[in-house]
């Protein structure tokens, strides 16, 4: 069982969140000159780390606010989380 | 190479069974190969045995990091089937199964093919004309297809909840008779000894720590044994791909994600079939030792450890006894996780590169063992040949780029919802 600390509601077991995947994955700007692999590469291709990773996460029983997790993908230790707007700490 | 018989078993019974001929020999890795796959797991050790069998390439080498079987092959729930509706994914899966049902003559290696059948439940008439539209599709494939009723389903699996007023009432089902099940390490070990006795040398404990490329073409490996030449490299890692795939500088549309399984302990014959209970998260099979194997989600979030959460396990069997209920007085006997190398759209990776030399094989999201023989045979036609078989050419790298994906599923570029 994970145990993440949501950064409105506190600690809280895994159970009242769900996933929302890699939080590096940026969409272009609206009406932005990109070309179709800047395109692809946001829809389709990931960095898939082995070890730290920042991905969302939703307080979908909670709070119901996104977040963002840093969290360890071969150990699962979670480092720290924090709000949409903010960045880690650690 | 010893050949597998009753005779042979009788033979060696006399000898209290100490004169057996190892099954694979333990080489020392070469200076150089004609070709080496990374990854001793069933695809790697497929794809060797054809690329040995079918093109006659036999100074192969397999570097596996661990010991051969021991990850995915080792870890799935054993489960064939060709029940699929898109063209692409029917023809390839159902090569695969004319492939399993000689494959344990073709091997001389009982692989314990067991054709009883898989079904998938269904809940409503929606439901049911979307399996009638599967089953269609394909036969006209040529794949054995039945559509069964709810009066069926209580001969076949009389014990499932058939009460009407459960949250998910059994309307009735779609079955592929030929699907069922294997055994899988039998399967790892069977296509390891064929491809050892043609000369392919096994190289276990030998971890790739990165490549040599030179001018667009790949020149050799490093290994924790030591640099190895080569002119062809065959990548069939499953979750670690995107471990290699950065030594190479590739980006790839995969993430890594955990999939538990579990059996409970051994029970008197009971459950026939395969069975899926997708509204549940659930499927289950009875081994031929008696366990119930039950398998269903992703753990939900990218993960590269071998073992999962129990939150998940919990989800799985709530969903088992919804449709099973007397399986609560089961015991648990073991649960496990594999490392899924989940693709964008579902459906698997096998191609060419932008490396000369290095192929690539991957994304084979929850269903790589049941392709482990077709995977194989097209992968080592991919190698040998230098382009894609027929039937592996529309599981390019370039749909990510035109636009052609494969998303039998249509859950899009989230692997984790599913």
């Amino acid at each position: 069982m994970l145990e993440i600390k949501c950064p409105y509601c506190g600690k809280r077991s895994q159970n009242e969140f769900s996933y929302g995947g890699d939080a590096t994955i940026k969409r272009p700007q609206l009406g932005e000159e990109i070309s179709t692999e800047d395109w692809d590469n946001f829809v389709y291709y990931r960095d898939n780390p082995r070890g730290k990773h920042s991905e969302l996460w939703h307080h979908v029983s909670g709070c119901r606010q996104w977040f963002k997790v840093s969290r360890d993908t071969a150990t699962h230790e979670i480092f720290d989380t924090c709000k949409m707007n903010e960045d880690f700490n650690v | 190479m010893q050949k597998y018989s009753v005779f042979s078993l009788v033979k060696n019974a006399f000898t209290n069974h100490e004169n057996w001929e190892v099954a694979w020999k333990d080489p020392e890795p070469k200076k150089e190969y004609d070709v080496i796959i990374v990854g001793g797991g069933g695809h790697g050790l497929a794809t060797a045995y054809y690329l040995a069998k079918e093109h006659g390439i036999t100074n192969v080498a397999i570097l596996e990091k661990g010991w051969i079987g021991g990850g995915n092959v080792g870890r799935n729930t054993t489960i064939l089937r060709s029940n699929y509706m898109f063209d692409s994914n029917a023809h390839f899966y159902e090569f695969g199964m004319k492939l399993w049902e000689t494959l344990s003559q073709e091997l001389n290696y009982n692989v314990m093919y067991s054709p009883r059948g898989i079904i998938n439940l269904a809940h409503s008439d929606a439901q049911m004309n979307a399996y009638a539209r599967r089953g269609n599709s394909m036969r006209l494939n040529g794949i054995d297809a039945i559509l069964l009723g709810r009066d069926d389903l209580k001969k076949m699996i009389p014990f499932a909840d058939f009460s009407e007023t459960c949250r998910f009432p059994i309307h009735g089902g779609l079955m592929q008779p030929r699907g069922g099940t294997a055994r899988h390490d039998a399967v790892a070990w069977g296509y390891a000894r064929q491809a050892d006795s043609m000369g392919v040398d096994i190289i276990q404990n030998c971890e790739v720590t990165g490549f040599d490329v030179n001018n667009g073409k790949i020149e050799g490996v490093q290994t924790s044994r030591g640099n190895i030449k080569t002119k062809k490299v065959g990548l069939c890692v499953a979750g670690s791909t995107t471990l290699l795939a950065d030594m190479l500088n590739m980006r790839l549309p995969i993430e890594a994600h955990v999939l538990q399984a579990c059996v409970s302990e051994p029970v008197k014959p009971l459950l026939h079939n395969v069975v899926t209970f997708g509204a549940g998260h659930f499927y289950c099979s009875q081994s031929d030792k008696g366990e119930m194997v039950m398998g269903g989600d992703l753990d939900g979030y990218n993960s590269y450890a071998q073992r999962g959460n129990m939150p998940m396990i919990q989800h799985v069997l709530t969903g088992g006894l919804a449709v099973f209920p007397n399986f609560s007085r089961l015991k648990m006997l073991r649960t496990w996780g594999g490392i899924m190398d989940m693709s964008m759209d579902g459906s698997p990776i096998i191609d060419k590169t932008h490396i000369e030399g290095v192929y690539l094989n991957c994304g084979w999201c929850y269903g790589g063992f049941k392709a482990t023989p077709s995977s194989g045979f097209v992968f080592a036609h991919t190698i040998a040949q230098d382009q894609v078989h027929e039937l592996n050419s529309e599981f390019n790298l370039e749909r990510f780029h035109t636009g052609k994906i494969i998303d039998e599923k249509g859950v899009g570029p989230k692997p984790w919802i599913g």
